[in-house]
Formats: C-alpha cells, sequence, structure tokens
C-alpha cells in the first residue's frame, strides 16, 4: 500500500499517549501546589521543590504538555479525516511530536531550576521559546500543508477553528517572546513598564482564547457530531461564532489590568469586547449542544459523550462568568483572589481537560482498529471523578475568592483594615483543603486513563495498522 | 494622545462594532444553498469523513439579542466612561479620580472622628486606650511586614520594643522615623582590614556589649576600633542617634552578635533603609502609629529607671 493511499495515525498515538501522561504529570505537580499552600513546609525548603518553581512547571505542564498534545493528536487526526488526505508531511509530523516533547523536557528541567523569563504562561527561557517557535512552524506546515492537499472543497469548521488557532499561536508567542538574550539562560525583553504588561497580557488572555478556547473547541467540533453521530445543528451559527470569536478576543487583554497604571480608556476598551465576548463564545456552546438532539438518549450509555457535554457546560460557564469578571466594580472585588483560579480551573478542568479527555477516549480505539475501548465502565468511574473533582474545586475557590475579596475591603471605623493579609490566609485554609481534595479526585482519573489506556493497546490486533483514506462522499 | 491617535482609537473602535453587528445581520439573511436529508432536515449538503454533515438551522433568536444587547451595553458605557481615545465620557470618572475621592472621603470622616484625639502630645497618645486601638492596627497593617506582629523585629529589622533606639527615642525622633523613614549606612571595611583584624575588631565589639571574650583578642581590636569605628559609633562605643549608628554597649545587635555575624558586617558593612511613611499614612496614622510604638517601650523604660 503506497504512502499517498493512508494516513498517518502513528504521531497521533504517539501525541494521544503523552497527552495522558502529561496530563497525569502536570495535575499531580498542581495536587503538590495546591498541598504546599496549606503545608508551606512540607517539601523541606529544597528550591527546585518550591512552591514559586513548581507553579510555573504545573501551568506549563498542563496547558502546553497536556492540552497541547490533544490539541496535536486531535488536530492530526481532524485535519486527514475531514480533508481525505495524508498528513502534509510525515517527516514534519514526527519533527513536532519530538520538537514538543523536547521543549517540555526542556521545560521540567530549567522551571524548577529558577531560570524563567518571568512573564505568566510564557516563562520558558529564550533558547526553548526558539525551539517552541520551529515547531509550531512546522506544525503550521504539515496542517496547513494538508488543508490546500484536501480532496474535499469544503474546509470542515473544525479546521477553521484548528487553523485560526495554529497561525494565532504564532504570532502571540513570537510577539511576547521577544527579548534581548544575555546569557544562554537570560534575557530582558524588548518592552519595558506599561507597555511590557500590555502585550504580557494581549499574549495571556489570547493564549486563553486561541489556545484553550478556539483549539478545544475544533477539537469539540470534529468529536462531538462524530461521537454523537448527529450533524453539527446550524452551519451559520458556526461561521458567525467563529469570526466574532476570533475578532473579539483580540481586544480582552486590558481587562487583566482593571485599576492599573495602563491608561484607563484602553482598560474600558479590554472591559466592553469582553462584555461583547459573551455570546460569540456561547455560540459554540449552543452548536455543540443543539448537536445531541435527536441523541439525548446516547448519553446514558456513553461516558465519552457525557465527558464532552458536560465540558460544554463547563465552557458555558466559564465563558459567562469571563465577561462578568471583566466588569471594572466586578473586577475590583475578584481580582488578585482566589475566584479568579476558580475561574481558570472551571475552564481548565471542566472545559479543556475534559473534551480533551472525551476527545482521546474516542479516537484510541480508533486508532487501534478497535470498536471501543477496554473498559466502558471505567471510563463512566473516570467521568464522576472528573465532574466531581472539578466542582469540588470551582466551588471551593468561588467560596474562598469572594470570602477574599470581602474581607480586603473590610474596612474599620478608623479606615485601617479590619483584617490582615494573614487572617485573611488563615480564613482561606479549610477552601484551599477542600481545593486539594477536589484536585485529588480528579487526578486520580488520570490513572484510570492510562490503565484503560494501555489495556486497550494491549487488545489491539494490530497496533501499527495502516487505515487507508476513503474516497470523499459525492457532495 | 494626539488628535490622529485619539480618531485613530475611535474609529478603530466603533468600526470594528459596526462590522461585528454587520457579521450577524448579514450572516442571519445570506442565502446557504441548502438540501434536504433523509429526516427532511435541511442541510447544506457538504459531508466529511463519511458521516460529518451540517444541517442549515437559523440561529437562535435569543443568542442574536444577547449579542446585540452586549453592543447596546458597551455603546453606553463608551458613552459614560472613557473609552474612546481622548473622550472621557459623559460622567467625567477616571480611576485615579475615584481613588482621590474616596481617600478625601475616608480622610474627612477619620478626621470628624479622630481629629481631636490626635492632636493630644505623643506622650497622651501613648496612654490612651483608644489611641493605641487604632495605633496597634495601622502598625499590624503597615509596620508588621518587617518589624513582626508583635514589632520585635528580625534580623536587619529593628526590635522596637527593647527600648533600644538607633535613632533617638524621644516622641518626635520616634515621629521623624516614620514621616521620612531612615538610612542607616555602615560601610564594609574589607579593605582596611585583612581578616585576622576584622575578627580582632569583631571581638572588641563584643567586649564592649558586655560580652565574655578573649582580652588579648579584644586589646588588639581596640586599635583598629578607635582609628575606623569611633568616628561613628564613638570612643566608647555609645552610638550616635545624629547617623543612626548604633550604641554598641547595649547588647542589641539588629544582624546578629555571634562572631561571624560581626565579621561579616565589618566587612562589608551594612545598608538599613526604612521607608518614608507621612504620605502613605497621612500625618494622622503616623501619630497614632507612633504612639503605639512608644506605649510598647513604656513598660521597659520604666523597669530601667
Amino acid at each position: 500500500m503506497s504512502e499517498a493511499t493512508t494516513y498517518n495515525d502513528k504521531v497521533i498515538r504517539q501525541f494521544a499517549v503523552m497527552t495522558v501522561v502529561w496530563g497525569l504529570i502536570g495535575m499531580l505537580v498542581g495536587v503538590l501546589i495546591a498541598a504546599q499552600l496549606i503545608w508551606p513546609g512540607m517539601t523541606l525548603d529544597i528550591s527546585w521543590l518550591s512552591y514559586g518553581r513548581l507553579r510555573p512547571l504545573h501551568t506549563n505542564a498542563v496547558i502546553f504538555a497536556f492540552g497541547g498534545s490533544a490539541l496535536f493528536a486531535t488536530s492530526y487526526y481532524c485535519v486527514q479525516r475531514t480533508c481525505h488526505a495524508r498528513l502534509f508531511s510525515d517527516k514534519l509530523a514526527s519533527f513536532t511530536f519530538w520538537g514538543w516533547q523536547a521543549v517540555i523536557v526542556g521545560a521540567v528541567i530549567t522551571l524548577p531550576m529558577g531560570f524563567t523569563m518571568g512573564k505568566e504562561y510564557a516563562e520558558l527561557i529564550w533558547p526553548l521559546a526558539i525551539l517552541v517557535a520551529l515547531v509550531w512552524v512546522a506544525y503550521a506546515v504539515v496542517f496547513f500543508g494538508t488543508i490546500v492537499k484536501r480532496k474535499v472543497k469544503h474546509i470542515y469548521v473544525a479546521n477553521w477553528f484548528f487553523g485560526a488557532f495554529i497561525l494565532t499561536v504564532a504570532v502571540l508567542h513570537i510577539v511576547n517572546n521577544l527579548a534581548v538574550p544575555t546569557s544562554l539562560t537570560h534575557s530582558y525583553p524588548i518592552y519595558a513598564g506599561t507597555v511590557d504588561a500590555m502585550v504580557q497580557w494581549w499574549y495571556g488572555h489570547n493564549a486563553v482564547g486561541f489556545f484553550l478556547t478556539a483549539g478545544f473547541l475544533g477539537m469539540m467540533y470534529y468529536f462531538v457530531p462524530k461521537q454523537a453521530g448527529r450533524p453539527i445543528y446550524s452551519y451559520r451559527l458556526s461561521i458567525v461564532h467563529f469570526w466574532s470569536l476570533i475578532a473579539i478576543y483580540m481586544w480582552a487583554g486590558p481587562h487583566h489590568l482593571q485599576y492599573t497604571a495602563l491608561p484607563d480608556w484602553v482598560q474600558t476598551l479590554g472591559m466592553i469586547f469582553s462584555i461583547m465576548l459573551l455570546a460569540p463564545s456561547w455560540g459554540g456552546m449552543i452548536n455543540g449542544v443543539m448537536t445531541l438532539s435527536g441523541a439525548w438518549h446516547k448519553l446514558r450509555t456513553d461516558p465519552i459523550l457525557r465527558f464532552m457535554i458536560v465540558a460544554l457546560s463547563f465552557y458555558g460557564i466559564a465563558t459567562f462568568e469571563g465577561p462578568m469578571m471583566s466588569i471594572r466594580t466586578v473586577n475590583a472585588l475578584s481580582h488578585y483572589t482566589d475566584w479568579t483560579i476558580g475561574h481558570v480551573h472551571a475552564g481548565a478542568l471542566g472545559w479543556v481537560a475534559m473534551i480533551s479527555i472525551g476527545a482521546i477516549y474516542s479516537l484510541w480505539p480508533r486508532l487501534l482498529g478497535l470498536d471501543k475501548m477496554y473498559s466502558t465502565r471505567l471510563i463512566e468511574w473516570h467521568f464522576w471523578v472528573s465532574t466531581i473533582g472539578t466542582v469540588l474545586y470551582i466551588v471551593a475557590m468561588w467560596i474562598a475568592g469572594v470570602m477574599q475579596g470581602l474581607m480586603w475591603r473590610t474596612f474599620n471605623e478608623d479606615g485601617t483594615l479590619t483584617y490582615t493579609f494573614a487572617e485573611v490566609l488563615q480564613a482561606t485554609y479549610p477552601y484551599y483543603g477542600l481545593r486539594l481534595f477536589g484536585g485529588i479526585v480528579f487526578t486520580s482519573g488520570m490513572f484510570m486513563m492510562l490503565y484503560n489506556l494501555y489495556k486497550t493497546w494491549q487488545m489491539a490486533p494490530e497496533k501499527q495498522r495502516e487505515v487507508p483514506v476513503p474516497a470523499p462522499a459525492h457532495a | 494622545m494626539s488628535a490622529f491617535w485619539h480618531w485613530f482609537v475611535v474609529i478603530i473602535t466603533l468600526g470594528f462594532i459596526a462590522a461585528m453587528v454587520w457579521l450577524f445581520i448579514a450572516t442571519g439573511r445570506a442565502r446557504v444553498p441548502s438540501q434536504t436529508d433523509e429526516e427532511g432536515k435541511e442541510t447544506t449538503g457538504h459531508v466529511w469523513d463519511e458521516d460529518l454533515t451540517e444541517l442549515n438551522n437559523p440561529m437562535p433568536r435569543w443568542w442574536l439579542w444577547l449579542f446585540y444587547g452586549t453592543v447596546i451595553w458597551s455603546l453606553i458605557y463608551l458613552a459614560l466612561y472613557p473609552g474612546l481615545g481622548n473622550f472621557a465620557g459623559i460622567t467625567g470618572w477616571t480611576s485615579e479620580g475615584q481613588y482621590i475621592e474616596e481617600m478625601e472621603q475616608a480622610t474627612a470622616e477619620f478626621d470628624a472622628r479622630f481629629g481631636e484625639l490626635v492632636d493630644q502630645p505623643l506622650e497622651e497618645l501613648a496612654r490612651n486606650a483608644e489611641a493605641l486601638r487604632l495605633g496597634r492596627n495601622i502598625f499590624a497593617h503597615n509596620c508588621s511586614t518587617c518589624h513582626g506582629s508583635d514589632a520585635r523585629g528580625s534580623r536587619g529589622y529593628p526590635n522596637l520594643t527593647n527600648n533600644h533606639w538607633s535613632w533617638g527615642g524621644q516622641p518626635e525622633q520616634v515621629l521623624t522615623s516614620i514621616y521620612e523613614g531612615r538610612e542607616g549606612i555602615m560601610p564594609g571595611f574589607a579593605d582596611a582590614l585583612n581578616d585576622q583584624e576584622v575578627t580582632r575588631t569583631a571581638v572588641f565589639v563584643q567586649q564592649l556589649a558586655g560580652m565574655q571574650v578573649d582580652q588579648t583578642m579584644a586589646a588588639a581590636g581596640r586599635r583598629h576600633y578607635d582609628m575606623l569605628c569611633a568616628a561613628c559609633h564613638g570612643p566608647d562605643g555609645e552610638g550616635n542617634p545624629d547617623l543612626g549608628s548604633p550604641d554598641l554597649t547595649a547588647g542589641v545587635f539588629s544582624y546578629g552578635s555571634s562572631i561571624d555575624a560581626i565579621r561579616h558586617t565589618i566587612r562589608h558593612g551594612r545598608h538599613g533603609v526604612m521607608p518614608a511613611q507621612r504620605d502613605l499614612l497621612g500625618e494622622a496614622r503616623s501619630r497614632l502609629v507612633a504612639a503605639y510604638v512608644l506605649s510598647l517601650n513604656e513598660t521597659n523604660s520604666h523597669a530601667d529607671e
């Protein structure tokens, strides 16, 4: 069988396995730092296990290692299947896998050693940042090259989202990482002061918008209709919410800098466009949920579909909460509190992780020539621990955050603050405990997933099989 | 912002919002070529990966109105608040203005309630229970970060309860420390003294503080002390509040009294900074916290007398 007539599923299998491995590691680091907030001395003052170094490791591992690997796996799967074409280049695809793993291993080494650019979600030192850029360019060539090779006229909606995600993340990453190196491990950004902060949060919020939203919406647009066996609810809705989502997200970054040195007018623009993001964000949720109409009964028997529908629900919650938190007066209460952490994890655990988990469960057996995973019951368990873990986590952080915001702004009659910072911290301990518990519950599911993946792989008759590209349906 | 950039912002912002509204309206109206599937539903007729298809349902009306609602809300907000370039908004609100207004209001309330109290002399304030309650609160929020919540300091940050004052313990001197801050600089003598000389000087400093030391070493150290240290710390080591040079006979060492700590101090010098508080706290609260700090030393000073 010639190369041109089969799909490149090898790179997808590789990324799929690493999704689960990095997810487990990233979440375990998260559990560790959640515990450190309760018992600060638990890592015996070993510098490379300190909170300040492990926190960026946690965020990099879950966003870029876990989320990134899931996006590589699902986008390569989706773009081949919906273009009826093999990936543009096997060598470049292989480079994206090994290059991306090298970046993550680099992060695992350098971040605990304390090497950082000091920019949130862009901590990696410049040599690693350059490797990220190279991998990303290769990713874009593979993805868009495959689109160009497609055998069907129309480009499937999931690919619009994957494409926007790939292009924009390239721009964001390069612009925010522009820096002058002073040594192999250190550099200064070319921006200074408020401009640096604005560039950082233009990057930071669009990383949320394009990496964690557009990319995963692409995943949703392929795997939800596939798993439900139903057509996408509305083509028009997908057009409108795609263009409005990617266009409006670009403006929203300044809401991270309310009541700072950023000029008031920029803060206002960031805020109003965050409000205008509500409907475009919900467009994806509506299209996903309504795609299930006519297939609601499948939720009873299919925990994979349940993962996806609960992910869409958390996506809806988080994208409602976000615009609300960007409103100046709400932000004055919520900013710098654990409410922000709760909001992020509604998105990260509820949306990003659960849609990825659902997608990997959906594609793993297909990659191995099987009908289904080794144990549906174990997926069922995984679904429940994920959902319960997420709810415990975000509820704990909501309560803690609002409490902190209110305590910080309580004044005595003499104008002094009623509570010192340490008193507020003390009041937060029970919620830190609940958050830790929620995190452990969620993470326990990743062990089940890894086991289930392994057992499924053992069952597979053709582990290195070649799937022929089917002829496109006549349309 | 220049007129060019003002209009740049205004045109791009409003033009972008208009384009988004147009996107929603135009797509809603556009005709999409469609077919009818086997369930009788209208589809786009596209098929991918064998069974992926799309329905041609209209966008939900409530969703469209949700979007238009947020647009209307945003336009009203832009009219009321700064956002469109130089346009200040009808309300004239600024974040700095909000801060100034809230601070002025708080100051006015404070003065009305506590103005008379605060005007009392510091010695009296230090014995007034209400003033001390307020002062303790201010201390907890502003001073405890360095001096500790019990005011007993930590390494490099002076203990404020032992009635030992580098910059003078009179009420007005303590208040000046709070108002203006203090910067204590001791130069390092690594270039002037070799290791042995540093050690001897350190031993002599320990002797000044009344510690049991090797007399020969101390006597040798005294020569270096007289030459290099006495200018600031005085011939007998009693210090000089005008320079902030500590009394070395008191046995109070902010940076540690071990031979190693003192050697480090002599070799590399020390540089302690307390930031000025007058602009942060205002005079009334500075006086209250000064009274609180003075009160912490009352019992000690009586014991000393």
